[in-house]
């Protein structure tokens, strides 16, 4: 990494808690709001930065481990209010721990028979199946109507966690931030590891990585539960958010925006999903607020991105990486 | 349950799978020639759509509808062509997914501009009103079964146009080896749009001739996309003959499971609860399907490239 992007990246860090503060002193708990926002679509982004930049795995249904998560989060919290058991005599629970460890295994054990299907496959083929397997759930959570349906399901409250009141913005600001930056660490340890060389190695060049004994597959396969595992996560802690958890968290045009955050913001970067998820937040934000059609403008953006800026945010401020 | 409803949901199965294969085939023939994905091939289908609703309504004919439909996917798919895609055939698939994905943003967005957020509706055409007595009693549109015979009109033209003509030669030749069929003479960034203003006129027909069935609205084209991927996927990308045989057992498979397996489990479980898990499952049942045939072919059914 060099200098210049280091310095970035310790300005994009410390940009998100200095927003919130300052949010605070001033009162403004909009803004506190749209930093957990960003931070939030950061770490979804950073779980599927895993699979993507360092694995080149083209996912292109990671909305269903979004979404999965958050809906973790909301039938969790449903059943703990109406104090039904969930399955088995296992109750509900409104702790935010147990909601996270719950999708994050939840995540893994349903990308593991997805990512053994799809990871037979490779370029086009994985895209695509990626995408059905997404909309597969997706589909299943808009026709099975004890959840909402195609309604979706409201938290009654934000979920708890020992110690603070993460109802106020500013805890569960800082619940989102210290779980980023958790993320954000476990990044830059997966990719200094052996494990990371492997899995960089499996998408330079699969057929060497198998002459020296390791089997690109097994690694891949890791690597995209781990993925799922923090994307999950991150969608649990989205529905908090938002005391909302609804089918469009699984939809295909969510699988688009967490790759088109990643993007935006520099593929194989540690900080691109953060610096992207902050461009795109702030972007809906200020162009949402001029335009009902922020849309058609996020269009011609990304288009100027993949023609113009292939390193995104961090490549236009960084420069060019040092190895890739 | 009786023998002509069976007759009928299979009726409609087909005719989904025959309007999978209008948008599967461009889809797959832009990948064959072109090796690009291109996931704004739903908005084609929707600018189809939109043509024939509008020019329909201003000249009260249908047909003059179906023939604009075709026009207007062609050129938004020429256009397409020219100003995006041809840069992104170089590119890496995420690339592709990354633009073409902006694409529909700006379709989407763009014909909400036009035509605001409301549903148009199109008529059937009087000539097609009407319905058909099935065997064993009950009737059958006539449109759907006219859809029916116009998807095999146009595999049965297409085999012949890609088996064929001079243009098919190309296309097959531009499927193998795009240098070597470049080095020959032949203008391949002519011939890539020639195919995929053809691919993008399919996907209108369809949009018009689905237009008729449903409202037709922005976003019409995404469930389909992603329908025709699944196609293209058990298919086989790049193959016609699987998009055609993919498209015809995720039409059956998706309209049979909604039809007959909430009616399976409640020889099972209680009615009340065969129902929302009959229809759960059923709305899942295509992509357990796609996922069982990559199991055991992980390139489809008929692959062009292995």
């Amino acid at each position: 990494m060099g200098a210049r992007e280091t310095t970035v990246n310790v300005l994009l860090v410390l940009l998100l808690p200095a927003v919130a503060l300052t949010a605070l002193f001033i009162g403004e708990a909009f803004y506190i709001t749209l930093a957990t926002r960003i931070a939030i679509l950061a770490l979804a982004a950073v779980g599927l930065n895993i699979a993507l930049g360092l694995g080149g795995l083209v996912s292109f249904g990671h909305a269903a481990f979004f979404g999965l998560g958050g809906y973790v989060a909301g039938v969790l919290a449903t059943h703990a209010f109406n104090m039904e058991p969930v399955a088995f005599g296992l109750p509900g629970t409104t702790a935010m721990p147990a909601i996270w460890l719950v999708a994050i295994l939840l995540c893994g054990l349903v990308a593991l028979p997805i990512g053994l299907v799809s990871l037979r496959t490779s370029g086009v083929y994985f895209i695509m199946i990626t995408l059905a397997f997404a909309q597969m759930i997706y589909y299943f959570a808009i026709s099975w109507p004890a959840y909402g349906g195609e309604d979706g399901l409201s938290l009654s409250m934000r979920n708890g966690f020992p110690g603070l009141n993460t109802a106020k913005p500013f805890p569960y600001f800082v619940v989102v931030f210290v779980l980023l930056l958790a993320g954000l660490l476990l990044f830059h340890r997966l990719r200094a590891s052996r494990f990371g060389a492997a899995l960089e190695a499996a998408r330079q060049n699969p057929a060497r990585l198998a002459a020296i004994g390791i089997s690109p597959f097994a690694i891949r396969l890791v690597a995209f539960v781990l993925s799922a595992m923090i994307t999950g996560l991150a969608g649990a802690l989205f529905a908090d958010l938002n005391r909302f958890v609804s089918p469009s968290m699984l939809s295909w045009h969510m699988s688009g925006e967490l790759i088109v955050l990643i993007i935006l913001g520099g593929k194989n970067r540690l900080f691109g999903p953060l610096a992207g998820a902050a461009l795109y937040v702030l972007f809906e934000y200020a162009l949402g607020g001029l335009t009902e059609r922020w849309q058609l403008f996020l269009g011609l953006v990304l288009l100027a991105v993949v023609f113009f800026a292939r390193g995104g945010l961090i490549g236009l401020l960084a420069g060019r990486p040092r190895h890739g | 349950m009786s023998l002509a409803l069976l007759i009928e949901q299979f009726l409609n199965g087909l005719q989904l799978g025959v309007m999978l294969f209008l948008i599967a085939a461009g889809l797959t023939l832009i990948f064959g020639v072109m090796g690009l994905i291109n996931l704004a091939h739903g908005s084609l289908y929707m600018v189809g759509a939109f043509a024939c609703a509008t020019v329909a309504a201003a000249t009260g004919s249908f047909w003059l509808g179906l023939v604009a439909s075709l026009a207007a996917a062609a050129a938004a798919g020429a256009l397409m062509e020219v100003a995006i895609i041809r840069r992104l055939y170089a590119r890496d698939h995420l690339d592709q997914v990354l633009a073409t994905f902006a694409l529909i943003l700006i379709f989407s967005e763009g014909t909400r501009w036009l035509f605001g957020s409301f549903p148009l509706y199109l008529d059937i055409p009087p000539l097609l009103q009407g319905a058909v007595a099935l065997p064993g009693g009950g009737q059958y549109p006539l449109y759907r079964l006219a859809i029916i015979g116009v998807g095999v009109i146009v595999a049965i033209g297409l085999y012949l146009l890609i088996g064929r003509t001079r243009l098919g030669m190309r296309i097959r030749a531009g499927e193998s080896d795009r240098e070597m069929i470049a080095a020959l003479g032949i203008d391949i960034r002519s011939l890539y749009t020639i195919v995929f203003a053809f691919g993008a006129a399919l996907a209108g027909l369809a949009g018009a001739l689905v237009g008729a069935l449903q409202s037709v609205q922005v976003g019409m084209g995404e469930p389909a996309l992603i329908l025709a991927f699944v196609v293209i996927v058990i298919g086989g990308i790049g193959s016609i003959k699987g998009a055609l045989i993919g498209a015809i057992l995720v039409g059956l498979v998706d309209t049979m499971g909604r039809f007959l397996l909430p009616k399976a489990l409640a020889l099972m479980m209680p009615a009340t609860q065969a129902g929302p898990v009959g229809a759960a499952l059923a709305s899942m049942l295509i992509y357990i399907v796609m996922a069982l045939i990559l199991a055991f072919r992980p390139s489809g059914l008929f692959s062009a490239r292995t």
